[in-house]
């Protein structure tokens, strides 16, 4: 039951990520739901402490040393509900993304078929694919069987079969799942979702029922060959996942006791923001997207009119799986992207010494230049990896580019902690490379998630702390497609301010612009492409928008899709530096 | 703020959990004296298994087929075997194709356990077996000087330390092992090439306890049979001095490298052990600290990475750093003399 905003209720929100944890509250400023503070701390999940309630615990305290009011008692228990002197709050949430990605196992008919379904499933939490089985796999059963056994999967992922449809097929591809986990110990069984033909759904309780360490049904993924609908099994999903860390995690039993059962993982949080701020605003131009780069994961939510594509990456995160970036990016992909001299040697020991310790943040320059060209590439590549489950009604410009998303909204430690609003803009521009025209918003604080949590129980505050201002706007963004070479004009761009006065700016290619325009103020700009230039209204095509202000105004990106850096170092050291010099970093 | 603490400590009580990935037999006693490399305990189980699918051999449905088979869970079969024989004049029979345990039997199926691993659970330290636990282990205590390290290859041996590195940075070479160091546990600060590594197996020694290693040398040092533990980390680092100073006096005496591989959930970690006789229990060491001034810590990250200092205080709020960032940070004096405002994320306390 959502609970009324005329009752006041404050609202304390806590995201327990793999390298930090972050409390945020929430309450009731002159009517409305506000963002109030935040307060976070080195998580806990980890050995010595092995408790992620610690960490909970020590950024509910820093926040309540910026509060100036006690949320935790004496024992260091929540209060809960709120009391006559301040202390204490109404509700309370969390989301979770501590921990190790879980090793799954997807398994499915056909490989382009139900299979593909079963990975988009599993992609939509921390999960780390080690192995499918489908009716195609070359495998005898007992080598699947011996597989399993080897590599004892946290959970597995089965899909198959229309609605009413193949039963002898999926029995096939379940019984090496139900052998392996009849041979396990049952604490090392792994957690099973069937997200296949319903139908079966009774036969696959008795077949699977005693062999796993958990059991969960959803609504078919592909009801029907041409149909696939992913969300109702992601939320399965979800709760699956959390079962899963409950066994595995301590503390995370003491977060569901707080919240009354309100935790979710933090990704599935925010693709639920996403799904909501896609009804809302996607479709008219494109879509909404969401981008969190965190030690666990890149997280990636893009919402659609007609749907929402949520894509988790652990293999792309920025905490332990460092060295395992290696497998799909070289070292000079990162490099390109660095305005200093780095080798590669050097790149490569950052690598490795840096998921020693998630948690250490860069504290030199060089540091912090090579902490941000290994994110670059981790945005880049998480980008281009949920490309391909875009749907087909959310068409680019161009072919291999992005469709547009308007606004595309950023969070995580690497965009939400850069030095400067003009280095996080930059970082995000190069990993993400909109297209047309996009207003660009920073979530500092990782709201997102944690409105994403707080819905469920409060369906208000989401929408008021959305329009209170608590994420930093950096600004307005037109990013050329154009095919054209350095120095030549791209785009003549013309600035109207309510007030009636004008700035203009030419765009060469391979440069960026600004234009003066504050937080909070609007204007029209007018857009004139070059050269067959595209800028959103196809090629050549120009046309006036309105746009907002942020805290890099408007900006221009003549650098064109895809960006595309010269070859020579030095050269490409020069014009990374200009760039950065021109956004203020 | 909670920090992480680092062991490198002269003496301490050591006390760890030797555990067997699988329900086995217990072989160790309470109380016990163990030597590093005894069997406290040892598991066996199934190298394969073979699915014999008697409902498609036989053309029947499940349910017939499970009426004709004549095995049993538990049963040891042998080849050709016969487990299942079909109706009719010229019945079809379904013969065992290799020699093993039937482990299930029904929907028509018979599955076989073929073959035996097994797995000897070594002490890994010399000291008293203080706790049995059921079918899985023991816990071992002891005293003596304990130095961790943040990489090990998995592997654990023991034997005499032979220090090689003459300073915190010395490189080992292959021309530098001859064979009077067969069978010791070699110091050095770093090896920088493949042919180091593998003329250490060829003598063989007992282990190598490096400062740092290349990435690139990673995959290699995995596949030697013989304990590899970093004390600091990647690439060309120094020893921290802590552990130098630690390692080095302390040449010449009998250690376990235990150079487990970290896991940052569990809390395994690769350490040295090495056994020191005690007149009375020395303290256990303590896993996790709060900064305070006068601490000695390790820089975990640049600039000065691995160095040792000591916190001269803790600076209140958020202080901007070179790189741009702010973070909670104490003024650190180094060993070298210099100071620098460090994050605390970026340190961890030695003790």
């Amino acid at each position: 039951m959502p609970v009324s905003l005329v009752q006041g209720d404050s609202l304390l929100a806590v995201d327990v990520g793999a390298a930090t944890t972050r409390a945020v509250l929430f309450d009731v400023v002159e009517g409305e739901y506000r963002f109030l503070a935040a307060g976070s701390a080195p998580s806990t999940a980890e050995a010595p402490f092995k408790d992620v309630i610690e960490g909970v615990r020590d950024a509910i305290t820093n926040l309540q040393s910026v509060i100036g009011r006690n949320l935790l008692d004496e024992n260091r228990s929540l209060i809960t509900p709120s009391q006559p002197d301040g202390s204490g709050v109404d509700a309370f949430v969390s989301t979770l993304s501590a921990g190790p990605a879980l090793k799954t196992v997807i398994v499915g008919l056909l490989p382009d078929v139900s299979l593909e379904s079963a990975r988009r499933l599993a992609e939509t939490t921390y999960a780390r694919l080690i192995d499918s089985i489908s009716l195609t796999d070359h495998r005898k059963p007992d080598q699947q069987i011996d597989t399993l056994l080897r590599l004892r999967p946290d959970m597995v992922v089965i899909t198959g079969g229309a609605d009413g449809g193949a039963s002898r097929s999926i029995h096939k591809t379940l019984e090496p799942v139900g052998l392996a986990g009849y041979l396990l110990a049952p604490e090392k069984r792994p957690a099973v979702l069937f997200a296949g033909n319903q139908k079966l759904d009774d036969e696959v309780k008795e077949l699977l029922g005693g062999v796993t360490s958990a059991l969960h049904f959803s609504p078919n993924v592909r009801p029907s060959l041409e149909t696939e609908d992913i969300e109702p099994a992601s939320r399965e999903l979800a709760q699956l996942y959390l079962g899963v860390r409950k066994r595995q995690l301590k503390g995370v039993d003491v977060l569901e006791t707080w919240s009354g059962g309100h935790v979710l993982p933090t990704a599935y949080a925010e693709g639920r923001m996403l799904r909501f701020l896609g009804q809302v605003y996607g479709g008219t131009k494109g879509g909404i997207l969401g981008v969190d780069l965190g030690a666990s994961a890149a997280v990636i939510a893009a919402g659609f009119k007609d749907k929402t594509v949520l894509g988790v990456y652990p293999q792309f995160g920025l905490g332990e799986n460092l060295p395992a970036l290696l497998q799909f990016t070289q070292l000079e992909d990162i490099l390109r992207w660095s305005p200093l001299d780095i080798s590669a040697g050097t790149l490569r020991d950052y690598l490795y010494q840096k998921s020693l310790y998630p948690s250490s943040i860069p504290a030199t320059k060089e540091d912090q230049t090579i902490a941000q060209a290994v994110s670059r590439q981790a945005l880049y590549l998480a980008m281009q990896t949920i490309k391909r489950d875009f749907p087909r009604s959310a068409r680019a410009p161009k072919a291999g580019l992005l469709p547009l998303f308007e606004p595309i909204l950023a969070g995580g430690g690497p965009l939400g902690d850069a030095p400067t609003p003009g280095q996080s803009l930059l970082l995000l521009l190069d990993g993400v490379q909109p297209v047309g025209v996009t207003t660009i918003i920073l979530d500092r604080n990782n709201l997102l998630p944690l409105l994403g949590a707080a819905a469920e129980r409060n369906s208000l505050l989401p929408v008021q702390v959305l329009e209170s201002g608590a994420f930093q706007s950096l600004g307005s963004v037109v990013s050329v497609i154009a095919s054209a070479s350095y120095g030549e004009l791209v785009l003549r761009a013309r600035l109207t301010y309510d007030n009636g006065t004008e700035a203009r700016a030419d765009v060469k290619y391979g440069s960026l612009e600004l234009l003066p325009l504050p937080t909070g103020q609007s204007a029209k700009l007018t857009l004139q492409p070059q050269r067959g230039a595209d800028v959103g209204f196809g090629p050549g095509r120009g046309g006036t928008v309105s746009v907002s202000g942020g805290a890099m105004g408007v900006v221009m990106d003549g650098r064109g899709r895809p960006l595309a850096l010269p070859d020579d170092p030095v050269r490409r050291r020069e014009l990374i530096k200009k760039w950065l010099w021109t956004i203020g970093g | 703020m909670l920090a992480p603490v680092h062991h490198i400590l002269p003496l301490t009580t050591i006390v760890r959990e030797r555990l067997l990935p699988v329900k086995g037999k217990v072989n160790a006693r309470l109380n016990q004296k163990v030597s590093p490399t005894d069997i406290v305990a040892e598991a066996t189980w199934a190298r394969e298994h073979v699915l014999v699918d008697v409902a498609r051999v036989l053309n029947l449905t499940a349910d017939a087929a499970d009426k004709l088979i004549r095995c049993k869970v538990g049963d040891r079969v042998s080849v050709g075997t016969v487990i299942a024989t079909g109706r009719g004049l010229l019945p079809k029979t379904v013969k065992v194709p290799k020699e093993g345990r039937v482990t299930a039997a029904g929907g028509g199926q018979v599955l076989l356990e073929v073959g035996e691993s097994r797995m000897e659970l070594r002490a890994g330290i010399s000291g008293n077996v203080v706790q049995i636990i059921p079918d899985r282990g023991v816990v071992i205590q002891t005293s003596g000087a304990l130095i961790q390290g943040v990489w090990g290859n998995g592997r654990v041996d023991t034997g005499v330390m032979i220090n090689l590195a003459e300073k915190p940075v010395t490189v080992l070479t292959a021309g530098r092992l001859d064979v009077s160091f067969r069978g010791s546990v070699i110091i050095a600060a770093q090896v920088r090439d493949a042919e180091t590594l593998q003329a250490a197996a060829d003598l063989p020694v007992r282990g190598l306890i490096l400062a740092s290693l290349y990435p690139s040398l990673l995959p290699m040092a995995r596949e030697m049979r013989y304990p590899i533990l970093l004390t600091d980390g990647f690439g060309s680092m120094p020893m921290n001095s802590a552990a130098y100073k630690l390692l080095t006096t302390n040449a010449k005496r009998e250690a376990t490298l235990n150079a487990e591989v970290f896991d940052r959930y569990s809390g395994a970690q690769p350490e040295v052990i090495i056994p020191l006789p005690v007149s009375s229990e020395p303290a256990l060491p303590r896993d996790v600290e709060t900064f305070a001034p006068g601490q000695t810590v390790r820089m975990r990250r640049s600039p000065m990475m691995g160095m040792i200092g000591s916190i001269m205080n803790l600076h209140p709020g958020l202080t901007m750093l070179p790189g741009g960032l702010r973070a909670v940070c104490a003024e650190i004096k180094f060993e070298n003399g210099e100071q620098a405002l460090v994050p605390l994320v970026n340190l961890e306390v030695v003790g």
